[in-house]
């Protein structure tokens, strides 16, 4: 296995797919895996992160300008992905901490295999179905206008930034890709893996799960039913913040994840 | 040449430009089921009607929407396999990334061939954006997942001594032994439609025929090269068939020219009517590349249908479009039947070729009387000439 240094992110060649990521900071070791949209507006939470921590944040293949991302096409294949790149850079005592989409990815890490983990943090994560079959308890991302979305993800409109048109061209272009890669992993079943409510007891390890009181993707009362799912897992509400709770609170989030983390 | 009749079976009574969207999520409590049997056994009458006139016969499908009443063009060719006579039946086509199972399509197909004495002809294509909703199919990888489908069709199709497993990336199969086999030896013609280029000359290649769709004299002279590119390619000899090639284009006739460009007007409401799709639904994350995506919503007007060039350059967006912007690109063909002969000759000679003229000789609100007269004058007075003009047998003319 190689690694090589671009654009401020380090690559790391994990069994063949490549892997960009985010690697700095001292301390100890937080992995932490972003959400799908709006990718790029959680570095004001990663550089909080990483001023106690040595913060690994891989870039999920597809949305990097990574080589060879069809060989990742499911959340299991992200989850493996992750425990081998853990693996690779010898990481013990992991926090690893989850967004969105993220945190699907985190928890499917963690019912597989809890061994280098010390903690685990859920915030607004995905993945799980808990209610009626008729009953959408993820709002549908692909089938909601991007300003309802914007409205569903920030508490307050201003920290949504402007609209897609009014971004780099750099940044739309990764936005566009990121929005084709979420379809890649979770189109259907939509944004949840119906086998990972069954498996969430095991995990091992203590789990805070942090959810924004105003997200409008997936409601509090979601969060509360994940949380319920997971042994011993705390469960506490972001005040006045939407579904990206990290983005909107960046320093707040930090800091309470670091307190959990810490907090032998 | 073959000259086709093709309707989308249109629902119009609550087409009306205030609505944001027409598809995908239009509540089907303004579709009156009384009404919609009236719409589909008139449509059918004309069909009927075409073949008995010398016409062929082109079907479509869409779903969730009031602009296609055909959510099924599988059960509309059954019916018709069965009320016509000689038409041929080209479904263009099959939505075959859209259908979880490509045998399935492969026995249905089978069986309407065999229904019709082996008049099918056999589209298979990617569908459009806004399918994907109403369809819930995976919108990235999806021609990957649409040669994939090919294959196994073509493969049940054509394979008659037993059963075969299939264990794709995609589809799984056990046992695929489908009865009835095609009438038509191997397979049913193929057809696939684009608008672009480079799927033009995928198509040649493997020597298909592609239908290219309302894309004016323009676009269609550089799809016709990439197809003939292909087609060489693919070893099928220098010469290129016209059957291999097709064109759709709005047409309305009638004696008095006035009241022909009345009826082609109400059939252009199809193109103008095609913008509204509520938005998320016209772009599906993957359906489009990333670069096309970009391009996208760099453009001055991101929620343009489509915006093609008159032979002088001018643009023409397809959701605005007067009738004479149509007629310019070649879209359309409106008149009296000389100048509808006229506009039609004018366009085949200018690409280079033609052996399938598809026309819409019907859309939106124009009536039962309109198209029966239309059909009537088109099959007295341009379809013997253009049939003449143009033998089945012709190749592209020589690039200059």
């Amino acid at each position: 296995m190689t690694s090589a240094k671009t654009e401020g992110l380090d690559t790391f060649d994990i069994h063949g797919t490549e892997v960009q990521a985010f690697v700095g900071g001292q301390g100890p070791n937080v992995v932490y895996l972003h959400s799908a949209l709006w990718v790029g507006d959680d570095t004001t939470f990663v550089r909080e992160l990483a001023k106690q921590a040595r913060v690994i944040a891989p870039l999920h293949p597809g949305i990097g300008a990574g080589k060879d991302a069809n060989k990742t096409g499911s959340v299991d294949d992200l989850a493996y992905l992750y425990l081998d790149l853990i693996e690779h850079l010898k990481l013990r005592d992991v926090t690893l901490v989850g967004a969105s989409f993220g945190g699907w990815i985190a928890a499917e890490m963690a019912v597989r295999n809890c061994n280098a983990l010390s903690k685990l943090v859920l915030v607004d994560a995905l993945g799980i179905k808990v209610g009626a079959r008729d009953h959408r308890d993820i709002v549908d991302f692909f089938g909601t206008p991007d300003k309802d979305l914007r409205a569903m993800s920030f508490a307050e409109p201003a920290n949504a930034g402007g609209d897609l048109r009014s971004l780099g061209d750099d940044d739309l272009r990764t936005r566009l890709r990121a929005r084709e890669t979420l379809a890649r992993y979770g189109w259907q079943p939509y944004m949840h893996n119906p086998r990972l409510r069954l498996r969430l007891h095991r995990i091992n390890v203590p789990t805070l799960v942090l959810w924004g009181d105003r997200d409008g993707i997936a409601r509090p009362d979601y969060g509360r039913a994940y949380a319920d799912l997971i042994p011993g897992a705390q469960f506490e509400l972001v005040n006045n913040a939407g579904h990206l709770a990290h983005i909107e609170h960046a320093e707040q989030l930090a800091s309470r994840i670091h307190t959990f983390a810490h907090n032998r | 040449m073959r000259v086709y009749h093709f309707s989308e079976e249109p629902y119009p009574d609550v087409w009306s430009p205030d609505r944001p969207t027409l598809r995908v999520t239009l509540p089907n409590e303004l579709c009156v089921p009384q009404r919609a049997n009236e719409l589909y056994h008139r449509y059918i009458d004309e069909w009927m009607l075409a073949d008995e006139l010398g016409f062929d016969i082109m079907l479509n499908e869409h779903h969730s929407t009031a602009t296609c009443l055909t959510a099924s063009a599988n059960l509309l060719l059954a019916i018709l396999a069965r009320v016509t006579k000689r038409a041929r039946l080209l479904v263009l086509g099959v939505p075959v990334c859209n259908r979880q199972d490509p045998v399935r399509i492969a026995e249905e197909m089978a069986m309407v061939d065999v229904i019709s004495g082996g008049r099918l002809e056999f589209g298979m294509i990617k569908g459009v954006p806004y399918e994907i909703a109403p369809a819930n199919s995976q919108p990235t990888r999806m021609m990957d997942r649409f040669w994939e489908a090919h294959d196994l069709i073509v493969k049940a199709m054509t394979t008659h001594n037993g059963a075969f497993n299939f264990e794709g990336e995609f589809f799984h199969h056990r046992t695929v032994n489908i009865w009835p086999r095609p009438w038509q030896q191997p397979h049913p013609p193929i057809w696939s439609s684009t608008s672009t280029p480079s799927n033009a000359r995928e198509i040649g290649l493997r020597g298909y025929v592609v239908g290219s769709f309302m894309g004016g004299i323009e676009e269609t002279i550089k799809l016709h090269k990439a197809y003939a590119e292909g087609y060489r390619e693919g070893g099928y000899g220098s010469d290129v068939p016209v059957d291999r090639f097709g064109y759709l284009a709005m047409c309305a006739t009638a004696e008095d020219e006035g009241e022909a460009r009345r009826r082609a007007d109400l059939i252009a409401d199809y193109l103008r009517t095609n913008a509204q799709v509520a938005d998320p639904f016209n772009k599906p994350p993957g359906y489009f590349s990333v670069d096309a995506a970009f391009r996208s919503m760099r453009s001055p007007n991101p929620a343009a249908f489509r915006t093609l060039y008159t032979p002088k350059g001018r643009p023409v967006e397809l959701s605005t479009a007067s009738l004479d912007d149509f007629i310019e690109c070649g879209i359309a063909f409106a008149g009296t039947p000389e100048q509808v002969y006229n506009q039609i000759c004018a366009f085949v000679d200018g690409i280079g070729g033609l052996g399938n003229l598809l026309l819409m000789g019907q859309g939106g609100h124009m009536n039962h009387a309109q198209t029966v007269d239309s059909l009537k004058l088109m099959g007295k007075h341009v379809l013997p000439k253009l049939k003449a003009r143009y033998p089945e047998d012709m190749k592209f003319a020589k690039a200059a």
